[in-house]
């Protein structure tokens, strides 16, 4: 390879099974080395890449940095509830076990700065060290000081350190307002389809041929190529379903070679895969077990989403309806659809301009509590006193996600409530109570 | 940060003297009653009725529950298997690690799940693993409070690094999260998403508390973290057959003697399905008829088992005898009898005594035979279409607690469509009422003797059973306002239950405004209806005269309105020049009475006219 020839510092060796080591990501990982440099040589301050979810972001950096034996450090943010966890997981693997024991309880960004030049001095290395910081954008969430601090560590520290910053979404939504150090930034594009083929396939099982597996693998990304693209995931569904697929091979009904009668045998269940495990309406388990025992019965198990029904007590169903109604209906026509005498109103003669767009497609709106209590004693066909407990119910139905408090929490007076709930649950629940929803409803007058 | 606050703490140690017994359970229920020995007595039955019913409901709500909790630990043990086994094979090699999580579907009311949750994890850590952890969304407002909370509780006395060492050949983990709707679907995400960095070392496993739909995980994480998991569901009873089991179990059954009137159900079970679907609280209801039955009946010393009964009969005080003449069921029996019995009913103590044993005998007899022949009517109409009696037997025995159930038209028409019924239909119903006659040991022998016959004569036979059946119902599901003394047993003061159960805080500021007589019980306050006497507290006279104005009040109208009545009912001479006068006082009180009424959610302040507030509601004078 020409390219490893420009990377000098490191045994040839080394550089081989790193290369190896990381199929389809050549391009990435020898531009990575250049910018590193060799092991003394003083790096960039920062580098930032970014690509989607599972495109070898993280796998890339690894490798090269434990094969080649550098210094690293590698938080993940998301386990970074304070900063002060983030600091001393730096300094545990840069620096061993006891240098944590220097940062104060909770320790600030100047606290950090200071232990990590004493230890520099302590533990002198002119091997650049590097930070690895994965799901980087959680930086954003935390003190404001913190993102370009790590940008320019370097220069803070006097040492040669490169922070890495890992994460899925672009620069552009990180730049702080009151600017900072640019970091060099590195993209780590999709695999494409043929590059899925290619590392997939190296994960063959050791009881069948390399070929099989890739013809497997050849098909279960013809019917999965076009809704997911996640290594991972793709790794995961084959290894769910490669069982099935080489069934008739083991009852020796098929032979090796024949693809297209594989292919027919797998297609319809990586289909029903698509829609059931892929979306984990139903658990890998599971859906093992149903492949186990599938030819007594298909679709046994039914998936989450097949039990959307909610029970809920009489009065919290017309609260909920009530709801529906005050989020989707404009206000002003809570006359035409609640009084006896409205007189005939057409929809044309209170159609306001900018209401002709359907009030479904725009989503619920915000109502005060006293519009949802209003609404609620006239669809509800028995008189209701206004007991404690119909209050309950609204904050119940809070809890439950059906309705949600809008603005704060705190509000004493005049609480406004969005409803949360599609429109064929609210169908479904205004059928259990013989309420006819559409009737009432402005959208569809 | 913190404010520093010092804060002093002095100790008084109470002397010896003054230290006064604290009362107990049954000081509160005997005080103020004449005749302390019958209300121990009553205090005595309640508790050991209350315990044994207690006992039962738990009994039978664990049994209820044994289900699900069989198949949850089931899982809980199959997963732990897995992780026992480790994985070498090529194809869990292959698969991503998933979190095993058992999606727990209990029903919308979230109170009524502490008790599965608390057995459920009993029995987790009885049988499985001593690393159970309950989180609750209250408790989890950030991410950190996670971590704690389940490291706090999961691992005493170490630390959450140290945890992951400790536990590779150590029993899983099981974080319970109670209330899912409840989390903050960040926390949670960011939560699986560090657990699922150490799936692979840790054996952690998940239990979702769901209260309304399973679809709910799928609203609340994205799929890049539900791909993290690995969810099965787990769905419990519903509410309403929960209900209906513990109704079938502790009120349709002669073993307990009280019986709450058909009012009285009617409350329970309308607020169980109006408002919170809480068996929980349905049983609390039970438990607050019982003791207001206990508590406000002197002669429910006789509502207890039939051996103790007979005994406290023949104890009664010429008190409670005299009660005894007085109920209005025992006065309608006196009525039936000839003269000389009259007589002696209404004279001789020992007499009554003797009378009411054989009542009390009666009465029991009359439950032993209702329930057996209510459950048959239920076997029988349950199967009709539109169901003519109710479909819940429970509806059924409101019913007939009622009035005569064989006089509604509903009953006539049920026993029409019986009459239609097909053969084999009729047959396996007759049947099944057969079975439960057996239990309760009637005359039956004829009937069954008749059905076996072969069903040449169908239609004679048909007819016969039917008659036989309507028989049974008039004889035995007379309601119980016939039976001699069945105040002693039946509770009926619905008002006062749906009263402490439902409260209506609106309802009672307006009554304490309009008419604080109603509260204070001060003689001065008696007022015509509708008004207000001008001695009332200042909000009263306010809040009554700002229901005459409309939607916008003049603050200044309303002050002077104000004086003027204040200025009555200090009873100064209406044609001085001071009378009305706003002096500092007055204005002051008068400000008071107004941010009060403020407070309270009657009137806010308007920018829509100076000087005015907007009334809040509608409607007054």
């Amino acid at each position: 390879m020409a390219a490893q020839r420009q990377h000098q510092g490191y045994e040839d060796e080394k550089l081989q099974r790193v290369m190896e080591r990381l199929p389809c990501r050549d391009v990435q990982a020898s531009l990575l080395l250049a910018l590193m440099g060799e092991p003394e040589q003083c790096s960039y301050p920062s580098i930032f890449i970014y690509g989607h979810r599972a495109t070898g972001k993280s796998h890339v950096i690894h490798t090269l940095l434990k094969e080649l034996e550098l210094p690293y450090a590698t938080v993940s943010c998301v386990e970074c509830v304070s900063v002060g966890l983030l600091f001393e997981q730096v300094l545990l693997s840069l620096f061993g076990s006891d240098s944590a024991s220097l940062l104060s309880r909770s320790p600030s960004l100047s606290d950090f700065v200071r232990v990590y030049k004493q230890l520099c001095v302590q533990a002198s290395s002119k091997q650049t060290r590097y930070i690895v910081l994965d799901r980087a954008e959680l930086l954003r969430d935390m003190e404001a000081n913190l993102l370009p601090a790590f940008l320019r560590l370097q220069e803070l520290v006097e040492d040669n350190v490169t922070v890495i910053l890992l994460s899925e979404i672009v620069w552009d939504k990180f730049r702080p307002n009151t600017g900072c150090f640019e970091p060099l930034l590195l993209y780590f594009p999709d695999y494409s389809k043929g590059e899925l083929q290619q590392i997939l396939s190296e994960d063959s099982h050791p009881s069948y041929s390399p070929e099989l597996y890739s013809a497997f693998i050849n098909i279960l990304l013809g019917v999965f190529y076009s809704v997911c693209r996640d290594l991972r995931e793709l790794r995961h569904l084959a290894a769910l379903n490669f069982s099935k697929f080489v069934e008739p091979l083991e009852q020796g009904k098929v032979k090796e070679g024949d693809t297209h009668k594989l292919w027919r045998n797998i297609e319809p269940h990586l289909k029903k895969a698509m829609q059931t495990v892929y979306l984990r309406e139903v658990s890998s388990v599971q859906w093992e077990q149903q492949l186990q025992k599938e030819e007594k019965e298909a679709g046994a198990v039914r998936g989450l989403s097949a039990h959307a029904h909610v029970e809920l007590p009489y009065y919290s169903k017309f609260l909920l309806i009530a709801a529906y109604l005050a989020s989707y209906n404009p206000a002003r026509t809570d006359k035409r659809f609640f009084l006896k005498h409205h007189g005939k109103i057409k929809k044309t003669n209170f159609l306001k301009k900018h209401e002709k767009t359907s009030n479904h497609l725009l989503g619920p709106k915000p109502f005060p509590l006293d519009r949802l209590l209003a609404i609620f004693y006239s669809v509800v066909d028995s008189r209701v006193a206004p007991t404690a407990s119909v209050f309950c119910q609204i904050s119940s139905l809070v809890t439950l996600q059906l309705l949600n408090q809008v603005g704060h929490d705190d509000q004493l007076d005049a609480p406004k409530y969005k409803c949360a709930v599609s429109l064929d649950f609210i169908l479904a629940i205004s059928r259990t109570v013989s309420f006819d929803m559409v009737k009432y409803l402005y959208d569809f007058l | 940060m913190t404010s520093s606050v010092s804060k002093g703490c002095f100790v008084f140690k109470p002397s010896v003297k003054k230290r006064r017994k604290t009362p107990t359970v049954e000081d509160y229920f005997t005080h103020g009653s004449e005749d302390t020995e019958n209300s121990k007595l009553r205090f005595r039955n309640c508790q050991t009725l209350w315990d044994q019913m207690k006992a039962d409901t738990e009994l039978l709500q664990d049994e209820l529950n044994r289900k699900i909790l069989d198949s949850l630990l089931a899982f809980i043990r199959k997963n732990v298997s897995t992780f026992q086994r480790g994985t070498d094979d090529w194809a869990s090699r292959m698969r991503a690690h998933e979190i095993p999580t058992a999606a727990l579907v209990l029903g919308v009311n979230v109170p009524d799940h502490d008790m599965t949750f608390q057995s459920l994890s009993d029995q987790l850590q009885q049988s499985v693993t001593p690393f159970v952890v309950s989180v609750q969304a209250t408790e989890c407002a950030g991410q950190s409070c996670v971590c704690v909370c389940v490291s706090a509780s999961g691992t005493p006395g170490k630390k959450r690094t140290s945890v992951g060492k400790d536990m590779q050949q150590h029993p899983p983990i099981v974080v319970i999260f109670k209330d899912l709707e409840a989390f903050n679907p960040r926390v949670l995400q960011d939560f699986i998403l560090i657990c699922s960095r150490y799936v692979e070392q840790l054996p952690l496993m998940f239990v979702f508390g769901i209260a309304t739909s399973p679809s709910t995980i799928q609203h609340m994480l994205p799929h890049s973290v539900s791909s993290l998991l690995g969810i099965e569901l787990f769905q419990s009873l519903s509410c309403t057959q929960h209900l209906a089991s513990i109704i079938d179990k502790v009120i349709l059954t002669y073993q307990f003697p009280f019986k709450p009137s058909g009012k009285v159900l009617q409350v329970l079970v309308s607020i169980f399905l109006y408002h919170d679907f809480s068996v929980r609280n349905f049983i609390k209801g039970l438990q607050l008829a019982l003791l207001e039955h206990f508590h406000s009946q002197p002669l429910s010393v006789l509502c207890c088992k039939k051996e103790e009964a007979l005994v406290h009969a023949t104890e009664l005080s010429p008190r409670d005898v005299e009660r005894l003449q007085q109920l209005p069921s025992f006065m309608r029996y006196v009525e039936e009898q000839g003269p000389q019995e009259q007589v002696e009913l209404l004279t001789s103590d020992d007499h009554v005594k003797e009378v009411c044993q054989k009542l009390l005998k009666d009465l029991h007899k009359y439950h032993k035979n209702y329930y057996p022949i209510l459950r048959c009517l239920h076997v029988l109409t349950a199967s009709l279409p539109k169901y003519p009696l109710g479909k819940q037997i429970r509806e059924l025995h409101i019913c007939c607690l009622e009035k005569n159930v064989w006089e509604n038209e509903e009953y006539a028409s049920a026993m029409q469509l019986l009459r239609m019924m097909a053969k084999d239909e009729l047959t396996s119903a007759l049947q099944k009422c057969a079975e439960i006659l057996k239990h309760g040991k009637t005359l039956l022998e004829m009937k069954k003797s008749r059905r076996t016959k072969k069903m040449s004569h169908f239609e004679i036979l048909r007819d016969q059973a039917l008659e036989f059946i309507d028989s049974l119902v008039r004889s035995h599901l007379a309601p119980p306002e016939s039976q001699p003394l069945y105040e002693v047993c039946y509770y009926s003061s619905s008002a006062v239950l749906r009263r402490h159960l439902n409260a209506t805080p609106r309802t009672s500021i307006q009554t304490a405004l309009s008419n604080p007589y109603h509260y204070l019980k001060n003689e001065n306050l008696r007022a015509e209806d509708g008004t207000v006497s001008n001695a009332a507290p200042d909000i009263c006279i306010v809040y009554k005269l700002h229901l005459e104005c409309g939607r916008l009040i003049n603050l200044y109208d309303w002050l002077e309105a104000y004086a003027t009545v204040v200025s009555a009912a200090e009873g100064k001479d209406p044609d001085s020049a001071d009378f009305g006068k706003v002096d500092e006082l007055k204005h002051a009180r008068f400000i008071q009475a107004v941010s009060e009424l403020e407070f309270l959610g009657f009137i806010k302040s308007t920018k829509q006219k100076t000087d005015h507030v907007s009334r809040l509601t509608w409607g007054g004078c």
